[in-house]
């Protein structure tokens, strides 16, 4: 021990000493590799599983790798598997997490980008005690806003038929029907938006707040105003900021269950709620390879932005962790 | 400018239209904050907590019965309430200490300037990437008992290991402390390891010099100069656990029975299935005042104190 002090005194390389096959080494890469294996397990066990039939799922363990490897259970879990009476597999749920992702990620980041803006270079009176609640907002459990939402979508539908036939209907003409935001897409693109406002629009008020007032007050001077600015010199500077944001709310939305089961109806839930009901039905025989198919085809995307994005998703969760 | 020098009295009413429209874009542009902030968060919490005073079922009325919603949630024969929170008692304490604990570990051994860091950092971190609803299936495949690791231990040749936690209602919420720990600590080994990162690498000499040595000196020194980022960690590891849903609607709905059931999942179940908003509203109300008690600490010692000095 004493040697090892001494060696890492005198040696200039580096401030820790660096033998290869210290005990302490030992101890670090020891743990290190047995923490990685109960975190790659259930990637490995779900692999493995999905690419076996179930006879042999049915003789050998879950850690046995598959003796005769098959890519029907993936097939059936995206084009077959069963929800109630539909059956018509995980596909369907991944054409509606999708058509949710897509405008619930442009309008909430569109929102509070601007929101983010407005609260760095434009306060105005009130700007931060609105600021605060919505911070504040973010840590109230879901559960005490899921019915008054409920309410408000209700509630906003109705206001919609109304402001749509009620002026056609007056002038003879017949109006759209009856229009519905709650079990609809667009009422889930909303619940997404309000409740991904607080940490975006922190994200994009501490980059924002980052770059120089001069630069702000320059355009100022030239006369640009509020929103080019916000176009011409903030938008081209936030880039990095933007696709950290978009990886957040990526991974965030398509990973959602509680507003997808509670705000969209059946035919529309989210590939998370359709794959629980997949594999939690009591109904048939389990077929656990399926079952294991449908799960990963679902964590694939978020694995794939996790895998490709690599430190910028550390970035996105870190900002998110960490207040600026 | 000028204006600012004159009367207060006689500028008054001229002055006012022009503070209105000033910055008047960034007004608008705030507009759909304002509203999020004022009627989704201030407004429909402020609805649900003055509507579990009232005796709603199927809908919402205003029809005051004072505590009585509470004094059924606290009764002493609703077992599912209580069931419910002694769960998340066990599951918030147990995932508390171990996410901190094994949180930190990785991060120091990570910053131990080892071979290979950023693969391991992948590999702790990609759980948090996926769905509860993923992680919960995948460990129910794990721990089924028939085919997962109890089947395996078993066919190793020791006959007697029993470990099937999702069918034992004593032990099932350990079950979903593994899975919810292989999930979560992740991030708070990220947020650690940013820690870890910021301190000054002087410190490391001085300790050495001084002949403390490596456990001793993160003990002593490094963790209680930490202090922030734990806090940081403790209060996201809390509101995580309090949101407790999903992951349990996935791995084991609430079952075997109602052993495994929580309070965010006796929210819905109360104002989505059962059709009793009020207990579903009472419900949701503790969970804000649990929510409340943690946060207004951490509150105080985050901004609080900075403020008085």
């Amino acid at each position: 021990m004493a040697d090892t002090t001494m060696h890492a005194l005198s040696g200039p390389t580096g401030p820790k000493p660096k033998k290869r096959l210290s005990r302490g080494n030992i101890i670090v890469y020891g743990t290190l590799l047995m923490f990685s294996m109960y975190y790659l397990l259930p990637l490995y066990v779900m692999i493995v599983t999905s690419l076996k039939g179930m006879p042999e799922i049915r003789l050998g363990n879950v850690f046995s790798p598959p003796l005769e490897v098959t890519y029907e259970p993936w097939v059936k879990a995206w084009s077959e598997a069963c929800t109630g009476i539909n059956c018509d597999g995980l596909s369907r749920g991944f054409w509606n997490s999708v058509q949710i992702l897509v405008p619930s990620v442009i309008l909430s980041i569109a929102i509070a980008s601007v929101n983010g803006y407005a609260l760095s270079h434009w306060k105005f009176k009130g700007s931060e005690t609105f600021f605060t609640i919505l911070i504040i907002g973010a840590f109230i459990p879901y559960q005490t806003m899921l019915y008054p939402i409920v309410i408000m979508l209700r509630e906003g539908g109705d206001f919609l038929t109304w402001i749509l036939n009620e002026p056609l209907e007056w002038v003879g003409l017949e109006g759209p029907g009856r229009v519905r935001i709650m079990g609809s897409l667009t009422g889930l693109v909303l619940v997404h938006t309000v409740f991904g406002m607080p940490i975006l629009t922190l994200l994009f008020r501490n980059y924002f707040t980052s770059i120089p007032e001069e630069l702000f007050k320059a355009a100022r001077i030239d006369g640009a105003g509020f929103w080019r600015i916000f176009f011409q010199i903030m938008l081209p500077m936030a880039l990095p900021i933007f696709v950290v944001a978009i990886i957040l709310q990526v991974t965030g939305i398509w990973n959602d269950f509680l507003f997808g089961v509670i705000y969209t109806k059946p035919e529309t839930y989210p590939m998370t709620v359709q794959l629980n009901n997949i594999v939690n039905s009591v109904q048939g025989i389990k077929e656990y390879n399926v079952n294991m198919a449908a799960t990963l085809l679902t964590g694939l995307v978020p694995l794939i932005i996790y895998f490709a994005s690599g430190k910028l998703f550390v970035r996105g969760i870190a900002a998110g962790a960490v207040k600026g | 400018m000028t204006m600012v020098t004159e009367q207060p009295g006689s500028g008054h009413g001229a002055k006012r239209p022009n503070r209105i429209f000033q910055n008047s874009m960034a007004k608008i542009a705030s507009i759909p904050m304002i509203l999020t902030a004022l009627f989704v968060f201030v407004g429909g919490t402020a609805w649900t907590v003055l509507h579990s005073f009232t005796s709603s079922r199927l809908l919402p009325k205003l029809d005051f019965v004072g505590l009585a919603q509470y004094e059924r949630l606290w009764g002493e024969n609703n077992d599912r309430w209580w069931i419910s929170i002694t769960n998340l008692g066990v599951y918030g304490l147990c995932s508390m200490i171990l996410t901190l604990v094994i949180g930190f570990t990785l991060a120091a051994m990570l910053d131990r300037k080892i071979r290979g860091e950023s693969v391991f950092r992948t590999i702790f971190l990609y759980p948090f990437a996926l769905s509860f609803v993923v992680t919960g299936l995948a460990w129910q495949w794990i721990l089924n008992p028939q085919f997962g690791v109890e089947s395996v231990v078993r066919s190793w040749g020791w006959e007697s290991f029993n470990f099937d936690p999702l069918n034992n209602p004593d032990i099932v919420i350990f079950g979903i402390l593994i899975a919810g720990i292989w999930q979560g600590t992740g991030l708070i080994m990220c947020i650690m390891l940013a820690g870890l990162r910021g301190i000054d690498e002087d410190i490391w000499k001085a300790a050495r010099v001084d002949g403390i040595g490596t456990v001793k000196t993160y003990v002593k020194i490094i963790i209680p100069m930490m202090r922030p980022v734990f806090v940081t960690s403790l209060v996201l590891i809390a509101s995580g656990i309090i949101k407790l849903y999903d992951l349990v609607v996935a791995q084991t709905n609430g079952g075997p029975g109602i052993s495994s059931e929580v309070p965010a999942k006796y929210v819905i179940n109360y104002m989505f299935q059962a059709q009793n908003l009020g207990q579903g509203f009472a419900a949701s109300t503790m969970m804000l005042v649990s929510v409340i008690i943690i946060l207004i600490p951490w509150a105080y010692l985050e901004f609080g104190g900075k403020k008085n000095g």
